[in-house]
């Protein structure tokens, strides 16, 4: 059997076992820490920042920091939840994120987080950048107004014969997400869903069908995102 | 010296738009105009758009009749995805049909009891101060309160079926995304006074004997008041009843002619065109085998009662028999009886939900049907104020391509000049001064055709709108602008 630690995450006493992210001993001690680039089953990537906490005064990523013993921990503060809320927001502006028309809307990790953060008007300029929306493939669309460049799908494991579906293409604030066609047409209707599922917003979307879920039955209709975790708590 | 009166806002209607009228130097009537003076594109703003997303993008041209947009962009989609208009599961049909006379229900009640009410309960030239909802409210309390309930349980009818009271996402390409939970049907049918379909039926025929009261008190005001001549047109169902969600294109002339009859609206275009005239923003439009003159059309309430031939629920076709007795069996042309079949279909309506309420297709769960994808279709709706029109094509790889929207509002174009013109030969014209009583008469005559400019002009959001007198020099000389 692995070897328990104990540590604090704002002043509560915590268990987990050693080797355990931050945000997977959090989870265990029914504290929620937000993630977006994180996805359970894939390498952490830590490009997102939205997890932000601070280890013994120094701030870190918990989905890829792993957590020690002795530790004390920061989460749920006001510093840090402004610096959790700006990351929000920059995402925001980045992109172009029309949530109305969105099907995603009601299951999108970044909206959800955006209710969690009570986001009301950012506080940087929209930017409007001009974007694509790709949607020459028969079963996948990738609308990259709504990408945040999380990269769960390029680290994903849906590929045909091996090759990545997915890859990140051109550098710095012209970074793009890009789809393999070919590959793509070859997807079968399980592994579309799943891409589409992995997508924490609407940018990967299944192609010729859309608002299938009710509204009352999306993700997080019944209760804001993370509150499965607070309730274990 | 001439003069010019425009009026601006138009209190109580649905957005904004502007009345110019100018008088010669005798103070007669030289033009009158109703202009819609802003515009923004909705047709672009959908391109490119993957074809599913339609119907919850375009309701958002409009927050005040978003469930027809919804419903005639799925309509549209149906089409496309190869379901055809008839090819619905039970279902799905009819759990949009219930969303539809929800949206119906709730709209007459609301165009009834507190944009229009007041006009009637007070007088037309009664003090502003007291002519609206809120004097309604303190004088009329009961009424004022059957208005609001009879919005909020056809709002809720809306919620069931759409997830939300505005802008849901119930209709999608070939079905519904939801049916009705036993417990919703019961909440509906028996929910705890007033919000329960009995009661809804006894308020909608109340409202209808009201206007009939009104009517035989006031008969030389609403008979004679916008009257004039016109071609009607609007869906009936495919043996003649009232439908409010589906069938064929039928128009009659004056006379009660038909000049368009068993129409399959996919093939609208061959009928209908629209003329474009340099000083409104809001297009004419006018079937085409009769031309620009004399081929434009009334759409709405009293345009569906002239074209159809009876009404399939017991209640409303009774008030029916009457309303067209009136008129001999022939087309009713008085602007002022669009609130009378206004009331008919409000009836109409709760007899609708009523009926739908008790039928166990609604808890199927066979909600969506499939079919071979085409790259064009076309879906038009009875809105509440008249036919609407959605045509979309897509591109190979589903992405919409080209959107074309003809509104209720836009069909009723030149009849609401026509009413604006009489109303400013009859009561205006002549008159050294212009009096607030006889501005407020241009409003009441447009306020008969419950438009929603926000609606025709493609905008996002609602609208203010206004009325100007002007002399033949071009000097303002009234002018009238209250807050909608
Ligand atoms: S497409 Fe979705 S999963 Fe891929 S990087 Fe963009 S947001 Fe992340
Ligand atoms: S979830 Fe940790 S950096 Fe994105
Ligand atoms: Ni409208």
């Amino acid at each position: 059997m692995s070897e328990q630690i104990t540590f604090t995450i704002d002043g509560k006493q915590c268990t987990a076992e050693k080797g355990d992210t931050i945000v997977a001993a959090a989870k265990k001690n029914g504290v929620y820490i937000p993630t977006l680039c994180d996805f359970e089953g894939l390498k952490p990537a830590a490009t997102c920042r939205v997890c932000t906490v601070k280890v013994n005064g120094a701030p870190t990523t918990a989905c890829s920091a792993t957590v020690s013993q002795g530790v004390e921990i920061e989460s749920n503060t006001e510093e840090i939840t402004n610096i959790r809320k700006a990351v929000v927001e920059m995402m925001f502006v980045e992109g172009n994120h029309f949530c109305p028309a969105c099907e995603k809307s009601g299951s999108c990790d970044l909206q959800a987080l955006c209710y969690k953060y009570q986001m009301m008007v950012p506080r940087y300029d929209f930017t409007f950048p001009r974007k694509e929306l790709d949607a020459t493939s028969p079963k996948l669309l990738i609308e990259k107004n709504r990408c945040i460049l999380c990269k769960r799908c390029v680290r994903s494991s849906i590929t045909t014969n091996g090759k990545s579906l997915f890859a990140v293409a051109k550098r710095g604030n012209k970074t793009v997400i890009q789809m393999d066609k070919t590959l793509a047409a070859d997807l079968s209707e399980e592994q579309a869903k799943e891409a589409m599922e992995l997508c924490p917003v609407g940018a990967i979307l299944k192609k010729e069908t859309g608002f299938v879920t009710p509204i009352g039955q999306r993700k997080y209709d019944a209760a804001p995102i993370g509150s499965d975790i607070e309730s274990n708590a | 010296m001439g003069k010019k009166i425009t009026i601006e806002p138009i209190t109580r209607v649905e957005g904004h738009g502007k009345v110019t009228i100018h008088l010669d130097d005798n103070n007669q009537v030289a033009q009158s105009r109703f202009h819609i003076v802003e515009f923004r594109g909705f047709e672009r703003f959908v391109q490119g758009r993957p074809y599913w997303e339609a119907p919850v993008l375009v309701q958002r041209l409009c927050g005040i009749c978003p469930v027809s947009h919804h419903l005639a962009a799925a309509k549209a989609l149906d089409v496309i995805v190869g379901v055809g208009p008839d090819g619905l599961t039970p279902v799905g049909e009819k759990m949009r049909r219930l969303m539809h006379y929800g949206q119906m229900f709730q709209s007459h009640a609301l165009h009834f009891f507190h944009l229009v009410s007041p006009d009637l309960l007070f007088g037309v030239d009664a003090d502003p101060a007291i002519r609206n909802v809120i004097g309604v409210a303190l004088k009329f309390k009961d009424l004022a309160v059957q208005g609001v309930m009879m919005r909020k349980y056809g709002q809720e009818v809306i919620r069931a079926t759409a997830g939300k009271k505005i802008h849901g996402t119930g209709a999608i390409p070939g079905g519904i995304n939801k049916n009705l939970s036993i417990e919703e049907r019961d909440e509906f049918l028996n929910g705890a006074d007033p919000l329960n379909i009995e009661q809804m039926l006894t308020w909608s025929q109340a409202a209808v004997d009201l206007f009939k009261d009104y009517h035989s008190k006031n008969k030389d005001f609403i008979d004679g008041f916008a009257e004039f001549p016109s071609n009607h047109l609007s869906l009936v169902r495919k043996d003649g009843a009232l439908d409010l969600y589906h069938g064929v294109l039928r128009a009659v002339d004056t006379d009660g002619n038909r000049i368009l009859d068993d129409v399959d609206y996919q093939d609208y275009l061959s009928h209908i065109r629209e003329e474009v005239k340099s000083w409104s923003y809001m297009k004419f439009p006018f079937l085409t085998h009769i031309g620009k003159k004399d081929g434009w059309y009334r759409v709405g309430p009293l345009a569906r009662l002239n074209t159809c031939d009876f009404i399939d629920t017991p209640m409303a076709q009774k008030e029916f028999e009457t309303f067209k007795a009136y008129t001999d069996g022939k087309p009713n042309n008085m602007s002022m009886h669009f609130h009378w079949a206004r009331l008919i279909e409000l009836l109409h309506s709760a007899e609708k939900i009523k009926e739908l309420l008790n039928d166990p297709d609604l808890q199927s769960t066979d909600l969506v049907a499939k079919g071979t994808k085409v790259n064009e279709g076309v879906g038009l709706i009875e809105a509440p104020r008249g036919t609407l029109f959605h045509h979309y094509k897509i591109n190979e790889n589903d992405q919409i391509e080209m959107a074309n929207l003809i509104v209720s509002t836009t069909h009723n174009n030149e009849p609401m000049n026509r009413a604006v013109e009489s109303v400013a030969r009859n009561t205006i014209a002549g008159n050294a001064e212009i009096t607030e009583g006889m501005l407020n008469s241009v409003e009441v005559a447009i306020r008969a055709y419950d438009p929603c400019l926000s609606c025709a002009t493609h905008a996002i959001g609602q609208m203010p709108l206004e009325i100007d007198l002007y002399d033949a020099a071009g000097n303002l000389i009234d002018k009238k602008s209250r807050n909608a």
